[in-house]
């Protein structure tokens, strides 16, 4: 509330310096995230919730699929294996755009997958955040998994642990390094408005998330919305992040007392 | 270590299931936030309702025409109306791909090359209002009263010549708003993409919505060509007025058209038809002509459309009366 108040005071700062008009738009913006929040405003809190259940629904099954893949190729020596990590980091730069229209190729219903009738829902859009953030997440993972000590490795071997006592042991060193790839999936996915457009269509009520909201409200020259929406965006982001932070480190309690002390 | 093992697994065991549960909270609280938050469309009833997907342009979307149309449809056949608003050349592809079921679009050209695909039936055009020739008021090039294609003309000589307060922003976008001045150019004896495109810095194409083109055009003090509907919806914001409002050439005619291709479903053509009845019908022509709303909603002095039953303008043939009952190319039907 008295951030409100300031804001106002400085509206009326900025109506003597015209130049300023668009700090405007950003304080408006606040103040009006901060109205749409308070107030619970229906239509804004369904698309945040759209939003949530499209980017978290497409980082858990990224996650279960790039971290066990990513695991594999880690743990497993072949051909061409550098080649396959150069690959994954290459497709960590490929543009939201064109994996959204990849993705509508696919499911168009003049594609090949056209049958499910996936286009224009929330779980095609699912589909096309998932492909999107499978790479940059199994990267990630594989240099998580290549950043724990050898040592380590080497001394559970020396110790005689199995070969899957070896791999639990080397996630469990690894996994604040896992979680980073998680938090950097979900953001990219949460932040990204080519597959969310592409795949599915900015339909009201229906399929419109946070990003595709800020890219129509921009274009119809509704700045301060769009700043509000934004900083919903990162709200939600945040209570996502914190909610994985606190199950990490509520994990890393457990596992210190049964291990028998803290680890360096 | 075994032990440790255990303690590994289950603790990863945990994550998932922790993640799952708040998965699953997400998934359960969608539903239940949905009734209460947004009554009239897509609510409650969505998986019983059939589905209709409509493809238009980002002008007309933007005008909020729609909007005020889709509970008046949806409450007579009982239908869930989905609209997806894109730039007109993704529109046409997206309905091409049979994966929107009717079309409401504003470019004649394009339009009638996929009515020739066989990619639609039914074709109506049921409103227009006009394409403006908008720029700063102050009107640097001296264009006020000339028709478009002197405008045009104009525009280009001074750019060319290094007038550097003249300026045009093109959609570039191959938007309907874009083939409108396309075929202005043509009219004025120019070849657009040798004579116009890379003519110089005077012509800059923006390859964005009409609502940032505008935006564009006020920032830079340039005029762009745009249609009045999106106009009057922005021009609050803007720091651009009319210059050139006549002319034939700037006509700017809506029309609605069923999709078709051998896989489309009877019955999603079937309401295809029915909405285009619904648009075309005394009532809906009537809430057209009434529609005058700018984007916040706000009343403004002027109606945005004009609805073909309040007259057909000069030198245009429009179907806006037979009911759209066809349900196969004519091709094979006669």
């Amino acid at each position: 509330m008295i951030i409100g108040i300031n804001l106002f005071s400085r509206g009326r700062l900025l109506r003597t310096f015209p130049e300023l008009a668009h700090l405007n738009d950003i304080t408006e913006g606040i103040s009006q995230a901060i109205h749409l929040i308070v107030t619970l405003n229906p239509e804004v809190m369904q698309i945040a919730a759209l939003s949530l259940y499209i980017s978290l629904s497409a980082t858990i099954l990224a996650a279960l699929i790039a971290i066990p893949v990513g695991g594999l190729i880690h743990f497993n020596e072949f051909y061409g294996k550098r080649a396959l990590i150069v690959l994954i980091q290459t497709l960590y730069s490929v543009p939201t755009v064109v994996v959204g229209l990849v993705v509508y190729l696919m499911i168009s219903r003049s594609g090949p997958l056209g049958f499910f009738g996936l286009l224009f829902t929330p779980e095609g859009m699912i589909l096309g955040q998932t492909v999107l953030i499978i790479p940059i997440m199994m990267g990630l993972v594989i240099s998580a998994l290549g950043g724990v000590d050898r040592s380590i490795s080497d001394t559970l071997i020396a110790l005689g642990a199995t070969g899957s006592q070896t791999i639990f042991e080397i996630i469990k060193e690894a996994r604040y390094a896992i979680l980073s790839a998680v938090v950097l999936g979900f953001g990219r996915a949460i932040a990204e408005v080519g597959v969310a457009m592409m795949i599915g269509g900015n339909i009201r009520g229906h399929t419109r998330v946070l990003t595709t909201a800020i890219t129509l409200e921009t274009g119809m020259g509704k700045f301060g919305f769009s700043i509000a929406l934004g900083i919903i965006l990162l709200a939600v982001a945040l209570i996502v992040v914190v909610t994985l932070n606190l199950i990490t480190s509520g994990l890393d309690q457990d596992t210190q007392q049964l291990a028998g002390g803290p680890r360096g | 270590m075994t032990k440790n093992v255990h303690v590994g697994f289950i603790s990863i065991m945990f994550v998932l299931l922790l993640l799952t549960a708040v998965f699953a909270g997400c998934t359960g609280t969608t539903p239940e936030q949905t009734p209460a938050t947004t009554p009239a469309p897509a609510a409650t009833t969505v998986a019983e309702k059939e589905k209709l997907l409509l493809a238009t342009t980002t002008s007309l979307y933007d005008t909020g025409l729609l909007n005020y149309l889709e509970p008046k449809f949806e409450e007579k056949y009982n239908v869930d109306l989905l609209i997806t608003s894109q730039g007109t050349g993704k529109a046409i592809e997206l309905a091409k791909n049979g994966d929107a079921d009717v079309l409401l679009v504003h470019s004649p050209s394009q339009e009638k090359a996929f009515m020739d695909g066989g990619n639609g039936l039914n074709r109506r055009t049921f409103a227009y209002n006009y394409f403006l020739i908008v720029g700063p008021e102050n009107d640097p090039a001296g264009i006020k009263g000339m028709t478009p294609e002197e405008a045009f003309k104009t525009l280009m000589q001074k750019g060319k010549a290094g007038d550097t307060k003249v300026i045009f922003v093109s959609r570039g976008d191959n938007s309907g708003t874009h083939s409108a001045e396309k075929t202005i150019w043509k009219n004025a004896k120019y070849n657009y993409s040798v004579d116009v495109q890379k003519s110089g810095t005077w012509y800059v194409e923006a390859g964005k919505g009409m609502g940032e083109t505008l935006q564009m055009a006020s920032e830079k003090g340039a005029y762009t060509l745009t249609d009045e509907g999106t106009f009057l919806a922005y021009a609050n914001n803007l720091n651009l007025v009319p210059i050139v409002s006549e002319g034939s050439s700037l006509l700017n005619l809506y029309s609605v058209m069923t999709v078709y291709n051998a896989n489309q479903p009877p019955e999603k053509i079937q309401m295809a038809n029915n909405f285009i009845n619904f648009l075309i019908s005394q009532e809906t022509m009537a809430d057209i002509g009434r529609y005058d709303m700018d984007k916040d909603g706000n009343k403004l002095s002027k109606n945005l459309f004009t609805p073909m039953t309040a007259g057909v303008p000069p030198g245009v043939t429009a179907d806006f009366t037979t009911p759209a009952t066809d349900v196969k190319p004519a091709a094979a039907t006669t």
